[in-house]
């Protein structure tokens, strides 16, 4: 045991850089989007998000108050005021130099004193107060352009999620489509899960024959592929006419939904103990209380496992919504869909992608770092045998 | 009716039906039809109990049966026919017998999508299932692994169209000359000093650039049930390698490995299901273009853009096929089980 015992500490650190480095691989692109969904478009076309976070040396050009600001003091002719008034100076900024010519941005430390080229002195102080002073009166029009180097803190908006929220934006507005796609989840999250508990209790619970056909029957339908069923499915909702809703959808997402939540119930209905369940029988209750009062409160945590499956993938479904639901008026489109319009129309404009997608983004990982207990057991019982 | 209404409405009829269809069918078992009184009380009570559980599974063999079972059948029969509209404006089906097929499989775009969907096949499950060993093995070590666990299963919750965004944004090329926004490039241009690349036009490579996300969103599904895995092998078996002097590595891949070989091929399997489906990223990042096609996207175009269903249901029926021996390995081990 030397061997282990002597490289213990290096190994530790080892181990603990390694996850480090793994864990900010798996959170920089997600980091990346949300950091991008608070800044402005100019800010994420002309610097990296990595840079939002820091703070950035930029060069601000802005003019001094217009000369016909000037006072007379004795017999020199005063231009006073502060820089940073001006509407197009972020707050917070740190000058490290300042200049009068383009060519020259940083010929100055704060507090110097510069020459003007038509005629004059100014004078630059760090927190923005300038003073210009000349002998004769300033002429012209405009005010002295001043270029400043400066420390510029993060900056960030939430102008975009306003634009997204609530500007009523038809191309941009994620609102909508926020209520439809909460319109298929949730019922499309509950009825499965009813249909499914009954099943459940009666393939784990009750001896008929062809249960273990059944059971059979179930694993086996848990991998049919999706893209089997839309072609017939949209043939016999059209044909019916129910056509493309809401209806079709819940029902297609309870289909769908059905098998995992039959395996997952059953499977944790099983090791429910045996006696509980016989003591009722042998007290006269019916296989209907049983079930009520007994084995669905029981059953609570493989419920709420299954109910999280369930809501994260019909929230995040956009095969589903396509073929079943979005109908060429786009009245009930959903927010994934809403996110691939988005990037054809939009594809360049990343402010509006990003807080697109955080909208949608945001219910789920709530839900997931709320239940996270639940959908990690709920992914054992259905996987670890 | 808006919407919302019509949802809690739906809610209401959809579960009260359920339920009340649960309450009554059993009443009406218990009461009416096989009354547990009277002379043959104890015959209707055994009676009523063999009826029971078909009440009980009714509603879900009848959904499972129209949603998956039939759509089975129904895929097959279609991809033998043809669609054809009449005259008369009717449609109808005419049986084209394996045309389809043959029309699919003259088509490169067919081809490029199974040479894509292999490697997919390969590539995804391992990528997922190797990351998450690595991950469950080491946060397992470590006092703040349980944050550093959920952080790096996170991905899970996000939406495959988010993930392409966010993936989007990784891979985003700016002009040359210009500073660059997509971290990839960032990284590229800083490290070679060449021109930024649009990375999702260069063939071949994109296509590894899509499974990244895959890789990214399964890695922690993987990582989450092989830690498990791992913390349920015996200490005793890991103590007697340490006492015979086995390395750390050794310990790990002839010791740790072999005991959750069981689990890693659940994980695999079940990745491998995902991929044959995925159809989301391909279509929100690159929709099949610069050759990253995919069998479920090319399944997706041939019924909705093409609106040839006889092929749409010819490559639904391939990626069924492709799925097979997978359910027939499940159904196998669940029958075993159940012994």
């Amino acid at each position: 045991m030397d061997n282990i015992a002597g490289t213990k500490s290096s190994l530790t650190w080892a181990v603990q850089i390694s996850v480090v480095v793994l864990v900010l691989l798996w959170l920089f692109p997600t980091v990346g989007l949300f950091v991008s969904s608070f800044r402005t478009a100019d800010q994420i076309s002309t610097s990296g998000w990595w840079n939002a976070l820091f703070p950035t040396e930029q060069s601000l050009t802005i003019r001094a108050a217009a000369p016909d600001t000037q006072v007379q003091e004795g017999n020199v002719f005063v231009i006073e005021g502060n820089l940073y008034t001006d509407a197009d100076v972020p707050d917070g900024i740190e000058m490290s130099a300042w200049g009068t010519s383009s060519r020259e941005i940083g010929a100055y430390q704060p507090g110097d004193t510069a020459e003007l080229r038509r005629g004059g002195t100014i004078t630059v102080e760090g927190d923005g107060d300038y003073r210009m002073e000349n002998t004769e009166a300033f002429e012209g029009n405009r005010g002295q352009r001043v270029f400043i180097t400066a420390e510029v803190p993060p900056d960030f908006t939430t102008e975009n999620y306003q634009q997204v929220l609530f500007s009523g934006d038809a191309t941009d507005s994620m609102a909508k489509a926020f209520f439809n796609t909460l319109t298929v989840t949730i019922p499309a999250t509950i009825i499965p899960i009813v249909v499914a508990a009954f099943a459940a209790y009666a393939l784990a619970w009750m001896d008929f024959p062809g249960r273990a056909l059944l059971i059979a029957m179930v694993v086996g339908l848990l991998v049919v592929p999706l893209q089997l069923a839309l072609i017939p499915l949209l043939k016999l909702h059209l044909g019916i006419g129910i056509g493309k809703g809401y209806l079709g959808t819940w029902m297609a997402h309870t289909g769908f939904g059905l098998p995992l939540a039959i395996y997952l119930l059953r499977n944790y209905m099983v090791g429910l103990p045996r006696d509980i369940i016989e003591n009722a029988r042998v007290d006269g209750a019916t296989e209907f209380q049983i079930f009520v009062k007994i084995i669905l409160p029981l059953s609570f945590p493989a419920l709420a496992s299954f109910a999280i499956f369930q809501f994260l993938w019909t929230w995040n479904d956009l095969l589903v919504a396509k073929v079943f639901l979005i109908d060429a008026t786009g009245q009930t489109t959903v927010m994934t869909n809403q996110i691939v319009e988005l990037l054809g129309t939009r594809g360049g404009n990343w402010e509006i992608l990003a807080t697109a997608a955080f909208v949608s983004i945001a219910v789920p990982l709530l839900v997931f770092f709320a239940m996270q207990k639940y959908l990690v057991r709920g992914l054992l019982a259905g996987s670890v045998k | 009716m808006n919407p919302a209404l019509q949802g809690l409405l739906t809610i209401a009829i959809g579960v009260g039906g359920c339920l009340s269809y649960f309450y009554f069918s059993n009443q009406v078992l218990d009461k009416v039809i096989f009354p547990a009184k009277g002379p043959n009380a104890g015959k209707n009570i055994n009676r009523a109990n063999m009826v029971r559980p078909w009440l009980f599974l009714l509603p879900a063999i009848l959904a499972l049966g129209l949603y998956l079972a039939y759509p089975v059948v129904e895929t097959i029969r279609l991809s033998l026919t043809e669609r054809v509209t009449q005259p008369d404006g009717s449609t109808t089906y005419d049986f084209v017998g394996l045309a389809n097929y043959a029309q699919m499989a003259s088509e490169p775009k067919f081809w490029e999508a199974m040479r894509n969907n292999m490697l997919w096949l390969i590539v995804v499950p391992a990528m997922s299932t190797a990351f998450g060993l690595l991950a469950a093995q080491l946060t397992d070590r470590i006092k703040w692994g349980n944050i550093a666990k959920s952080l790096i299963f996170m991905p899970m919750a996000i939406s495959f169209v988010g993930a392409a965004v966010i993936w989007r944004l990784v891979y985003d090329a700016r002009p040359p000359g210009t500073e660059q926004i997509g971290l990839l490039n960032a990284i590229y241009v800083w490290m070679s000093g060449n021109d930024p690349q649009q990375w999702l036009t260069v063939p071949f490579w994109n296509s590894f650039l899509l499974m990244i996300v895959l890789i990214w969103i399964q890695t922690g599904f993987a990582m989450v049930i092989l830690s498990a895995a791992l913390r349920g092998i015996p200490e005793e078996t890991i103590e007697a390698a340490i006492v015979d002097g086995a390395s750390p590595l050794q310990i790990f891949f002839k010791i740790k490995i072999p005991q959750i070989a069981g689990t890693i091929v659940v994980v695999w399997t079940t990745i491998t299901l995902v991929v044959l489906k995925v159809f989301d990223i391909v279509f929100a990042m690159t929709n099949g273009q610069w050759e990253t096609q995919v069998l479920a996207n090319y399944m997706f175009d041939k019924l909705f853009r093409a609106n040839d269903w006889g092929v749409g249901s010819a490559s639904a029926i391939v990626i069924m096929l492709l799925v097979t021996p997978i359910l027939v390995w499940n159904v196998h081990n669940a029958r075993k089980e159940m012994r």
